[in-house]
C-alpha cells in the first residue's frame, strides 16, 4: 500500500498539491491515480504562461488503453511545468509524489487550497472508491 | 517486411513503362533528386510477401468471427464480382448522366430499398462510413435548428453506454455531450433523461438495440419527451441488423440515421475499411442531407448537387462517397429481397439467443440475464477474474489458439470484464455449438492451468505484445538498418 | 435460404434450447405497435445468375468511353497482382486488427503502408489511411488549428487553386466548429495561387496555409516559397501532393528551408481504380512533432513477450474508443483495403516505376495539349508549367463541346465553367499514361470536327455554390 504524504492536499479528481513555501504550489497526481491508469505512455503538460481555473482540465495522462484529464486544483499561472516528462512519462509511475511531479503554479487564490483534502481524508475516499 | 526483399537495381516487374521519359517544362527547382525509397522487388516476391502476411490474419472467410457491435457476416462473393465489372470500374466519377444510366440506376434503388427498410423519408448515400454517417447527421440536426433561428441549443445526449463515436461526432459538430445513465435493466434511464432534456438539448443519439444488446423498449416515450424538449433523435445503426426487417427507425421516432452498409448490408470490412455510412431522415430534416444523391425524374436519373438542394450541409468527399461499397450493398439487397431481409433480424437473433443460453448453461454469467438478447449479447467475466485471476483479455486470447476470433471486449465500459458476442445468421448451429465447446474448454483451463491461458495466445505468429513500448518508443515508418543504427 | 444455413431441424432444436416456440417469440420485448409488415415496396429476392444479368446489363449501359477526364481520379493502369492479392479473404474479410496477434498480416501491411507514404512525401510520419483526400485535407486542417501553438487562430488559408470539391468538403467538415476558410485567388496569368494576393494577408492571424502540388489547373506551384512565407507568418504548411505526381516532384518534407508540416491527398493513384469516385483513400503525414494530433489508426512497430518483432494499433489514447468527445476526429475505420492495393502497388512499382507512370503521364498530357492546342480557337490556358493536367480555352461553349464527344464516346474533360466563372470557356484535360496516341488523334480530330459544326456561344454565369 502506498503512504499518501502528508505534507501536501488532495483533490478528489486525484491530484495533489504541494505549498512550496515560496508562493508556489507543485502539482501532479497521486500514486493511487497512476496504478489505476497503470503504465502511462504520454504526458501532455500545459504550457509555462498559462492562465489555469480551479477545477479546469490543464493537462492529460495517457495510457495505452486509456487517457485521463488532469484538473487543476488551484487558480493561478503556470510557472514551470516538469519537462523531464517528456520522453520518460514512467517517472510518474515511479515516484508519483516526487520526480514525477508535473507543473508547478503560482496561485491567483491560494485561500482555494483549503477545498481540498488532508491525505487521511483522501485515504478515506480511495478506500471508499473501491 | 517487404524491404528485406528489395535489392538496389531490381527491376523485375512488368507493371510500369520500361523507359522513364523526359521530363520537359519542369523547373529544375521542384523535381525529387532521388527516386522514392521504395521497396525494389520482383512481382513473384511481392506476391508471395503478400500472400504470407495474408495468412497471418483471422477473417471471416477462415475463421468465426463473433466480434460484438461489428456484424462480421458472409460477404458473398457475387457482390464482389459484380461490382467489378469493368463498366463499374472504368466509370470515372465525373461522368457526364449520359454515360452514368446503369451506375446511377443502382445508387437511387439502393436509396429506395434503405428508405423502406428504415421507414425515412429520404436518404443519402454519401458518407463513406459510419462515422462520417454520423457527423453528417448531428450536422443536419445543427442545420435544421439553425434554419428555424433556434440556436442556443449546444447539447447532445448520448447514454454512456454509446459508441464512442457518438459524443466524437456531436464535438465536431460543435456540441457539447451529456451523458445519460444506462438503467440496470439495459434500458435507458428515462427519469434521468427527463432531467437531462430542457431548452438546450439539440437531440439525442440511441443505438436501438443498444450497444448493452437489448431493446429498448420504452422508445416511443423517450422520442415524445425528446420532440416535447424541442431536440430530435438520431438513430445510430450500429445495430441494425438485429431488427432489419422487423422494427423501423422511422416508426420508433427517429428523425435522423446512418446505416453500416459494410455491417447490414454485408459490404466487406476489409482490414478496417472502407465502409458506407448513409444517412436517411423525416420529412423535416430532408433539406439538409448531404450531397450528393441521386434523382429520377420518370425517364432519366441524375445527380442532385449543391445546386439542386441549397440548404444542403454539403459535400463530405470530393466525390459521391464510396461508390464501390454502394454498389455491392445493392446487390446483397437484391439477392436477399424483401423477403431476405426479415430474415436478417430473425436468424441473427436466433444464433445470439441460442449462443447465449448454452453460454449460461455452461457457467456463463449473462450481464442482462432477465432480457432477450437482441442479434447480440454480453457475458462478464467479472467472477472468473476475481475468483479464478484469469480476465477478459485472457479468455479472448486464449480463443484464438482454438481458432475463433474474440469477441469484443471491454465494451461497452459499463460492464465490467465484459465479452460482446455477435454471432451473425450466417453461422451455422454446429459451429455456434463449437465456440460453446471453446469456451467450456477455456474456463476448464482457467481453473485447471491458469498459466496456459494468462500467457495466451500460443499459436500465433506472435505472442501478447508490448502495447507501452510501441507507445513509448514510436516506431511507425520503416528505415534503413544503416541509418536506424 | 441464401447465407443463412439453418436446416428446420436446427431451428427446432435452437427454439428448444432457448425455451421458445417460435423465432418471432424472439422478438416479444419489442412493442407489437412498432413491428413492420411486409416491405412490399422492396423487389423479391432474386437468385445470382438473374442479379449477375442485371448487373451486367447496367454496367454495360455506361459504356467505357475514352476518359480524358482528371481532375482528382486518375485512369492508371493497375498491375493484375493488386487486386488478386487485395481480395484474398484473409485481406478481404478481415476487420480493424482489434486483436493485434491474429491481425499481423494487416498490421505489418498498415507499417509497410506507412513506411512507404513517408518516403514518398519525405515526411516524418503516416497514419493508416482516411476517407479520401478531401476528407483528409478537411482533417489535416482540423489538425493544424489543433497543432499550432503559435497561433490561436481559426482561420486557414486555402488557394482557389485547390480543387473546388476539396474547399466544399473542408467547409462542410470544418464549418461546426467555428474554422473560417479565407480563399486566396490565382494568377491569371500563370495559374499559380496568387503571391500579391497571399501577401496582403502577412501580419494576419492564421492557423495554416494549404498549399497544392500540382494545383487543380495542373499548374505546378512556387511550393518552396510559399512553405517559407507560411512559416515566416506563423502558419503551418499543409502540402495537398498528387501521391504519383510527387514521385518525381520535390518530397514535401524538403519544401523550403524546413519542410511543409502535414502532407495529405488522394491516394487513388496508388492502384484504386476510377469505380465512380471511390472507394478511394485519404493519406496524411505529418512531421514527428505533430503526430499526436494526427487522426486515424496509426500502427507502431513493437515487441512481444518472447522479444520477437510484431505491429500494434498505437497511440489510441488519441482515438474516439478512449478519447470520446475529446477525441482528435470521430474516425473509427479508414480504407484499409484500398491500403492494401496501394501497399501492394508501391511494391509492384518501387519508386523507378511510379517516377516512369509520372513522366509518362506528363508527356502524355505534353502531346495531348499539342495536338488539341493544334484545333484553331484552342490554346492553354495558363503559363505555369504542368504536370498532366492542363486548363484549356475552347472557342465554343464548354458543356456543349463536352456533349458533343460524350456523343462520340470522348470524355474531353472537366468543365470549370461552374467553379471558374471568370475563366470563360474551358476544359480541364488529363492524358494519363493509358492514353494512346491514337486516342489522342481521335479526340483532336473529333474536337475539330464538334469545333467547326459550332457556332460560339459564352459561358453562362452561374452562382459560385
Amino acid at each position: 500500500m502506498s503512504t499518501t504524504p502528508t505534507d501536501r492536499r488532495y483533490a478528489k479528481s486525484h491530484e495533489w498539491i504541494k505549498d512550496e513555501g515560496d508562493g508556489s504550489f507543485t502539482v501532479g497526481i497521486t500514486d493511487h491515480a497512476q496504478e489505476l491508469l497503470g503504465d502511462l505512455v504520454f504526458v501532455d503538460l500545459p504550457e509555462v504562461g498559462a492562465t489555469l481555473d480551479a477545477g479546469g482540465d490543464c493537462a492529460v495522462v495517457e495510457s495505452v488503453k486509456a487517457a485521463s484529464d488532469v484538473y487543476s486544483p488551484l487558480s493561478g499561472e503556470v510557472i514551470a511545468v516538469n519537462e523531464a516528462l517528456d520522453g520518460a512519462p514512467e517517472t510518474i509511475n515511479e515516484d508519483a509524489f516526487g520526480n514525477g511531479w508535473m507543473f508547478k503554479l503560482k496561485p491567483s487564490n491560494p485561500a482555494e487550497a483549503e477545498n481540498l483534502l488532508d491525505a487521511a481524508a483522501y485515504d478515506q475516499l480511495v478506500s471508499e472508491e473501491d | 517486411m517487404i524491404y528485406e526483399h528489395s535489392r538496389a537495381g531490381r527491376r523485375a516487374t512488368a507493371q510500369a513503362p520500361l523507359e522513364m521519359v523526359e521530363l520537359s517544362g519542369i523547373p529544375e527547382a521542384l523535381r525529387r533528386q532521388e527516386p522514392p525509397a521504395l521497396p525494389e522487388v520482383s512481382e513473384m516476391q511481392a506476391v508471395r510477401h503478400y500472400t504470407r502476411l495474408s495468412q497471418k490474419n483471422f477473417a471471416i472467410d477462415t475463421h468465426f468471427y463473433p466480434l460484438g457491435s461489428c456484424t462480421m457476416k458472409y460477404n458473398p462473393r457475387a457482390c464482389n464480382t459484380l461490382a467489378s465489372l469493368p463498366g463499374f470500374l472504368a466509370r470515372h466519377p465525373l461522368a457526364p448522366d449520359t454515360h452514368s444510366q446503369g451506375f446511377l440506376a443502382c445508387l437511387y434503388e439502393l436509396q429506395e430499398i434503405l428508405k423502406t427498410v428504415t421507414g425515412m423519408h429520404e436518404v443519402s448515400l454519401s458518407p463513406a462510413a459510419g462515422a462520417q454517417g454520423e457527423f453528417a447527421g448531428v450536422a443536419m440536426i445543427r442545420a435544421y435548428h439553425d434554419a428555424r433561428g433556434d440556436s442556443a441549443r449546444s447539447e447532445i445526449l448520448v447514454p454512456d453506454a454509446a459508441h464512442g463515436t457518438n459524443p466524437a461526432s456531436a464535438v465536431m459538430c460543435g456540441y457539447k455531450t451529456r451523458e445519460i445513465p444506462t438503467g440496470a435493466d439495459g434500458d435507458i434511464d428515462v427519469e434521468a433523461l427527463r432531467a437531462a432534456l430542457g431548452p438546450q438539448t439539440a437531440g439525442i443519439m440511441l443505438t436501438n438495440p443498444s450497444t448493452v444488446g437489448v431493446f429498448e423498449r420504452r422508445i416511443k416515450e423517450i422520442a415524445g419527451l425528446v420532440h416535447e424538449a424541442g431536440g430530435l433523435l438520431y438513430y445510430d445503426g450500429a445495430n441494425l441488423n438485429a431488427i432489419l426487417g422487423k422494427v423501423r427507425p422511422g416508426d420508433m421516432g427517429f428523425d435522423v440515421i446512418h446505416m453500416n452498409l459494410h455491417k447490414t448490408f454485408s459490404t466487406p470490412h476489409g482490414g478496417g475499411g472502407p465502409g458506407a455510412g448513409p444517412v436517411g431522415v423525416s420529412k423535416r430534416l430532408e433539406p439538409f442531407l448531404p450531397v450528393p444523391r441521386v434523382g429520377f425524374d420518370g425517364t432519366d436519373y441524375h445527380w442532385l448537387t449543391e445546386k439542386d438542394c441549397p440548404e444542403s450541409i454539403g459535400r463530405l468527399s470530393a466525390f459521391a462517397g464510396n461508390a464501390g461499397v454502394l454498389i455491392r450493398a445493392y446487390i446483397y439487397a437484391r439477392i436477399l429481397g424483401r423477403e431476405g431481409m426479415h430474415r436478417v433480424a430473425e436468424y441473427s437473433t436466433l444464433n445470439a439467443n441460442y449462443l447465449l443460453k448454452r453460454l449460461m448453461e455452461a457457467g456463463f454469467t449473462a450481464a442482462y440475464p432477465q432480457r432477450r438478447a437482441s442479434h447480440e449479447f454480453i457475458l462478464t467475466l467479472k467472477k472468473q477474474a476475481k475468483e479464478l485471476g484469469v480476465n477478459t483479455m485472457d479468455f479472448a486470447k486464449r480463443m484464438l489458439d482454438y481458432g475463433v476470433h474474440a469477441p469484443t471486449t471491454y465494451f461497452p465500459l459499463l460492464v465490467p470484464e465484459c465479452l460482446l458476442v455477435e454471432p451473425t445468421e450466417t453461422e451455422a448451429k454446429e459451429d455456434l455449438d463449437r465456440f460453446v465447446e471453446i469456451m467450456k474448454t477455456i474456463l476448464e483451463e482457467a481453473q485447471t492451468q491458469p498459466e496456459v491461458v494468462r500467457q495466451a495466445p500460443h499459436s500465433m505468429p506472435v505472442r501478447r505484445l508490448d502495447d507501452v513500448r510501441a507507445a513509448r518508443e514510436l516506431d511507425l515508418a520503416w528505415k534503413e538498418p544503416s541509418l536506424s543504427g | 435460404m441464401p447465407f443463412i444455413p439453418h436446416t428446420e431441424q436446427d431451428v427446432e432444436e435452437m427454439l428448444g434450447a432457448i425455451g421458445v416456440a417460435s423465432i418471432d417469440d424472439l422478438f416479444d420485448e419489442i412493442p407489437p405497435a412498432l413491428r413492420c409488415g411486409k416491405l412490399e415496396a422492396i423487389p423479391p429476392g432474386l437468385p445470382e445468375m438473374e442479379v449477375a444479368r442485371l448487373m451486367q446489363s447496367r454496367a454495360k449501359a455506361d459504356g467505357q468511353p475514352m476518359c480524358f477526364i482528371g481532375a482528382g481520379a486518375y485512369d492508371h493502369h493497375i498491375p493484375a497482382a493488386v487486386w488478386e492479392l487485395t481480395t484474398r479473404g484473409e485481406f478481404y474479410t478481415a476487420y480493424t486488427p482489434y486483436q493485434a496477434e491474429a491481425s499481423q498480416g494487416t498490421l505489418q501491411l498498415l507499417y509497410e503502408f506507412q513506411s512507404m507514404m513517408t518516403a514518398l512525401t519525405g515526411m516524418d510520419v503516416s497514419n493508416a489511411s482516411l476517407y479520401d483526400g478531401a476528407s483528409a485535407l478537411a482533417e489535416a486542417v482540423l489538425m493544424a488549428v489543433r497543432a499550432n501553438r503559435k497561433s490561436k487562430s481559426k482561420r486557414v488559408l486555402i488557394p482557389r487553386t485547390l480543387h473546388p470539391a476539396y474547399r466544399k468538403v473542408v467547409k462542410s467538415i470544418v464549418r461546426n466548429q467555428q474554422i473560417e476558410v479565407v480563399e486566396i485567388g490565382y494568377d491569371a496569368e500563370s495559374g499559380q495561387l496568387d503571391q500579391q494576393e497571399l501577401e496582403t494577408h502577412a501580419g494576419e492571424d492564421f492557423a495554416a496555409l494549404v498549399i497544392p502540388q500540382p494545383n487543380f489547373f495542373g499548374v505546378l506551384e512556387q511550393v518552396d516559397a510559399l512553405t517559407d512565407w507560411a512559416h515566416g507568418h506563423g502558419m503551418l504548411a499543409i502540402a495537398v501532393v498528387n501521391p504519383l505526381v510527387i514521385s518525381v516532384l520535390k518530397p514535401a518534407g524538403a519544401w523550403g528551408e524546413t519542410g511543409a508540416d502535414i502532407c495529405c491527398g488522394e491516394g487513388q493513384p496508388l492502384g484504386a481504380p476510377l469505380a465512380s469516385g471511390g472507394p478511394y483513400f485519404g493519406f496524411l503525414c505529418c512531421t514527428d512533432a505533430l503526430v499526436r494530433q494526427m487522426p486515424g489508426r496509426i500502427i507502431g512497430k513493437t515487441v512481444d513477450l518472447d522479444g520477437k518483432t510484431g505491429y500494434a494499433l498505437t497511440l489510441q489514447a488519441r482515438e474516439q474508443h478512449i478519447r470520446r468527445s475529446k477525441a482528435t476526429s470521430n474516425i473509427c475505420t479508414n480504407q484499409g483495403l484500398m491500403v492494401t492495393a496501394a501497399t501492394i502497388h508501391m511494391s509492384l512499382m518501387g519508386g523507378v516505376g511510379l517516377q516512369r507512370i509520372a513522366a509518362a503521364c506528363h508527356a502524355n498530357t505534353a502531346r495531348l495539349i499539342e495536338a488539341l492546342g493544334s484545333v484553331p480557337g484552342v490554346a492553354p490556358r495558363f503559363k505555369g508549367a504542368v504536370f498532366h493536367e492542363s486548363v484549356l480555352t475552347l472557342p465554343i461553349e464548354t458543356k456543349r463541346a463536352l456533349r458533343a464527344l460524350a456523343a462520340h464516346n470522348v470524355l474531353g474533360g472537366f468543365d470549370l465553367c461552374d467553379d471558374y466563372p471568370e475563366l470563360g470557356n474551358v476544359v480541364l484535360v488529363c492524358a494519363t499514361e493509358q492514353r494512346s496516341d491514337e486516342e489522342i488523334e481521335a479526340y483532336r480530330s473529333k474536337l475539330q470536327r464538334v469545333i467547326e459544326s459550332q457556332v460560339e456561344t459564352p459561358c453562362q454565369l452561374k452562382p459560385d455554390w
